[in-house]
């Protein structure tokens, strides 16, 4: 009989996510309503306990998509994958206020720019001190501290291991992850309460999945703002990566 | 029709898309550039001109509304199909690297958005509840 019920919900993987995630909000809400006094936001919390089940279900089924690697919950890879996610975001857009865009448009771009720079640096460095010399290592993981896609996508062009091309995609995740965890929490330290700041912080970010998720959990009003340079920036640094950014690299490191 | 709306919504998306690939062909780089992005900027600009027209009534409005309001549950599920597993096991290379680099760019967002400074930079108003901000995104 359990294993009848079992196929229902797992034969219904997408509608099963919807009632999980209505369920874990609820629960997400009322603790953020009677535990902290609606000082951590429902969403954040969510987010938060998203994230934990993942790493649970990454434990316990040695997969790669958290929750979603367990029959039970596979709906939810779908439900939160990049097709949903990606027409969640571009509907969002309906509440965008066009003379904003406009006016913190430049500011954006700026963002972008200084936003992939940044990652290529640092963690190009950061490598460098841990002991990769070898120009390619330096690449492949300065790109991943752009985002996990950058990372892998650079790290194949230029010819760089699978070690390689998988500690870029961790120092991804881990800044993916580590965006949606602090962003409400610092958002009022670095004044992110308005669409101009958004539309920076997405650019110097990067991560979708990180702003998407630190913007929801700060103000689900600046989301399209945040969203809409965030998702250049991935385009932009797999041009950049293996191109300017190797060629810099390799000119320095001989 | 709500129908009208959700299909207003899904063209933007796939044109958003197609025109992201052909961009990323164009500069060599086998990954969709700003799709998602252009699909915003195409559904801003259609909405406002639909609106203008009068061709945007309530119900076609509304199912656009309902994925705008779906976003943050999907983004809960999104978070719990990642591979926190990989990003915790990394080694101390890929924390440590991380976390550099997401401190320092949370460092300079304000002063990348202080050149912009001005009226634009106002703080949206205060929200009161969940149900009164999912209305007011969509004011």
């Amino acid at each position: 009989m359990l294993e009848r019920i079992h196929h229902v919900f797992a034969g219904n993987g997408l509608i099963t996510a919807f009632a999980v995630v209505g369920l874990l909000m609820l629960v997400c809400n009322f603790i953020s309503k009677y535990l902290t006094a609606g000082r951590v936001h429902g969403s954040a919390i969510a987010i938060a306990a998203g994230l934990l089940l993942s790493y649970f279900g990454g434990i316990y089924t040695g997969g790669k998509h958290g929750l979603a690697d367990i029959a039970l919950f596979s709906g939810m890879g779908l439900m939160g994958g990049s097709m949903l996610r990606d027409f969640a975001i571009v509907a969002t857009a309906f509440g965008v206020d066009v003379n904003e865009l406009r006016k913190a448009g430049s500011n954006g771009v700026i963002a972008l720019f200084l936003g992939l720079f940044v990652p290529f640096t640092l963690g190009g460095m950061m490598a460098y001190a841990f002991g990769y010399t070898d120009p390619v290592a330096v690449t492949t993981i300065g790109a991943g501290a752009a985002t996990y896609i950058v990372g892998p996508v650079t790290g194949s062009a230029i010819g760089a291991g699978s070690d390689l091309i998988a500690l870029s995609i961790a120092i991804g995740l881990v800044k993916s992850i580590s965006v949606m965890i602090i962003t409400p929490a610092v958002a009022r330290l670095i004044s992110l309460n308005n669409p101009s700041a958004a539309l920076v912080f997405g650019g110097m970010m990067g991560t979708t999945s990180g702003v998407a998720g630190g913007l929801a959990a700060t103000d689900a009003r600046l989301v399209p703002y945040g969203a809409m340079t965030a998702t250049f920036y991935t385009g932009f640094g797999c041009l950049l990566g293996p191109s300017v950014f190797y060629l810099v690299v390799r000119m320095l490191l001989g | 029709m709500v129908i009208y709306g959700v299909a207003l919504l899904a063209a933007c998306l796939l044109i958003g898309k197609a025109v992201g690939e052909l961009i990323g062909m164009a500069i060599g780089v086998h990954s969709d550039v700003g799709g998602v992005g252009i699909a915003m900027l195409m559904l801003v600009f259609l909405v406002y001109r639909l609106q203008e027209a009068g061709c945007l009534d309530m119900t076609s409005r509304r199912g656009v509304e309902f994925w705008s309001s779906l976003y943050i549950p999907i983004v809960v599920a999104m978070a719990a199909s990642q591979n926190v597993v990989g990003a915790v096991t990394g080694g101390p290379l890929a924390i440590v690297g991380g976390l550099v680099v997401v401190g320092v760019s949370f460092a300079l967002v304000p002063v990348i958005a202080r050149l912009g400074r001005g009226k634009y930079a106002e703080p949206l108003p205060p929200i009161e509840d969940d149900e009164t901000r999912e209305a007011n995104s969509h004011a």
